[in-house]
């Protein structure tokens, strides 16, 4: 009787949540889009993909290996990282660049901090940008939806850099992803249904998403026209790889500020950073470095953003 | 004999200034792209430490201790003056690829740290051993780590072509490329280092 009646430490209430069911879930969610991106690049997609997965959970389970710690390549995330970067490639790319740029994903992006949780950067993200600065032909050459035969076409933000007229794109076709682009950023209708998976289930809050894409939109209405006042601000929330960052990358339970205050500043910082480098940068997408920015700034903001401790002023 | 062997080896490993002590950053991380600006860097470093030691370790009785600093800078500047001037009459290329990083070899935290910390307490052969042992070292680090960057971001060393068909990894060609050769490598060092104690 008496042992009923120790209390453990908090918390006490438990749910039958733990990371590998999230991890997993996140996976499903993003199975739509890619299907999409087979279905509008044809099955080269499928094979980045797969190899992309491949590769970082091998490289997960060596680190595991090498480092005598617990195997973790069953929790999901290596192959959310793996799924990410192959997402954040053209679908055309040779096969050894997911591999090279999974493994540097998961060894340098995450294991070298310490594993899952430790990472200060999303490892996707690090892995893309270090394709991008390595390989810039493969990571921009893009291929014509809809055409097997290789034929290139730039995306719709690379043209709009090179300050050309952009022909025959409706919001519909953008929306649906009937342009040149990465694997699983194109189709916005696949990726949105995936987003609300994890959002009613509540793995991810509103506030990322919701404010990042908000800050972009109205950044792009006021500067990004020819005029003031004057953007396209629609065009740039379904171009590029805005959705696809906005609800799977910039979530990132690791890299990215606790508090709901805090998740709006990065949010906020998130797509400022986005629409400047679209409008002056060097670059026609920013939404990664914009991404891999805030999250060095979250330690920052986590620290300036701390819940009030109830009982105490 | 051996403590004077023993006082040249400490800089190659067991206290190497990039890897170990973490002195002289900057310039590795800005010269290492190439073998031969390494080359070049390691050289002029080494010339410098070894003048700079010499000579404050003859006058270290001489200068009052409230201005030793100022007295060092003179003397290392003079040594990378020397060094300067050689390089432009001898190989202007070289030179031109190091650029200001010749002359910032006088605030070069290893010159001086190795004036503050060995040469102004210690006789002049150890002091000489000293400052050749931590030249030498810093040259075989600067080569370690541009041989790996040059390899991977031109697929080239010393301007010779290794592997046929090798994509160059331009990152390791850029700043943030150095920056990861370093931090793996002190990682490795570390490594090394807990095994052995």
């Amino acid at each position: 009787m008496i042992n009923n009646l120790t209390v453990s430490g908090s918390p006490h209430i438990h749910k039958p949540v733990s990371v590998s069911r999230i991890m997993w879930t996140v996976v499903f969610s993003l199975i739509p889009a890619g299907i999409a991106g087979v279905v509008i690049f044809g099955l080269d997609a499928l094979w980045v993909t797969l190899v992309a997965v491949a590769a970082a959970v091998l490289t997960e389970l060596t680190f595991g290996i090498l480092t005598k710690k617990k195997i973790t390549i069953l929790d999901g995330s290596a192959v959310i990282t793996g799924i990410l970067l192959a997402f954040n490639l053209p679908p055309q790319v040779p096969l050894w660049l997911p591999i090279v740029g999974a493994v540097f994903s998961i060894a340098i992006g995450k294991q070298v901090f310490g594993g899952l949780g430790q990472n200060i950067f999303n490892p996707a993200l690090v892995g893309r940008v270090f394709l991008m600065a390595s390989w810039p032909k493969y990571m921009t050459t893009f291929n014509r939806p809809f055409s097997f035969d290789a034929v290139t076409s730039a995306t719709p933000l690379a043209i709009l850099k090179e300050g050309k007229v952009l022909e025959h794109i409706s919001y519909l076709d953008l929306f649906l992803g009937k342009h040149g682009g990465c694997i699983g950023e194109v189709c916005i209708l696949a990726l949105l249904i995936g987003a609300a998976l994890l959002l009613i289930k509540g793995y991810i809050s509103w506030h990322i998403p919701a404010t990042y894409i908000f800050t972009t939109a109205i950044f792009t209405y006021i500067f990004g026209g020819a005029q003031i006042f004057s953007g396209d601000w629609l065009f740039h929330i379904l171009s590029g790889g805005l959705v696809l960052g906005a609800f799977f990358m910039a979530t990132d339970y690791v890299a990215t500020p606790l508090t709901a205050k805090g998740q709006l500043i990065f949010g906020v910082g998130c797509g400022l950073l986005t629409a400047v480098i679209r409008i002056w940068g060097g670059y026609p997408e920013g939404v990664s470095y914009a991404i891999l920015m805030m999250n060095a700034a979250t330690p920052f903001i986590d620290r300036y953003t701390k819940n009030r401790i109830y009982g105490v002023r | 004999m051996k403590e004077l062997i023993k006082e040249f080896a400490k800089g190659i490993i067991k206290e190497n200034p990039t890897f170990v002590l973490a002195l002289g950053l900057c310039p590795t991380l800005a010269v290492s792209v190439s073998v031969s600006n390494a080359i070049g860097m390691g050289i002029a470093a080494t010339f410098v430490l070894l003048g700079s030691s010499l000579i404050i370790s003859l006058v270290r009785d001489l200068i009052p201790d409230k201005i030793r600093i100022p007295c060092y800078i003179v003397i290392i500047a003079t040594f990378v003056t020397i060094t300067e001037l050689c390089m432009k009459a001898y190989s202007p290329a070289l030179n031109r690829s190091l650029g200001i990083y010749v002359p910032l070899i006088v605030v070069n935290c290893i010159v001086l740290g190795r004036a503050e910390a060995f040469a102004c307490k210690n006789n002049l052969t150890r002091s000489f051993l000293d400052g050749l042992g931590m030249g030498v070292g810093f040259t075989l680090a600067l080569i370690l780590i541009s041989s790996i960057r040059e390899f991977l971001g031109s697929g080239q060393i010393l301007g010779h072509t290794l592997v046929k068909g090798f994509e160059p990894v331009f990152v390791f060609g850029m700043p943030s490329g150095a920056l990861l050769v370093i931090g793996l490598l002190l990682g490795l060092f570390n490594f090394i280092k807990d095994k052995k104690a």
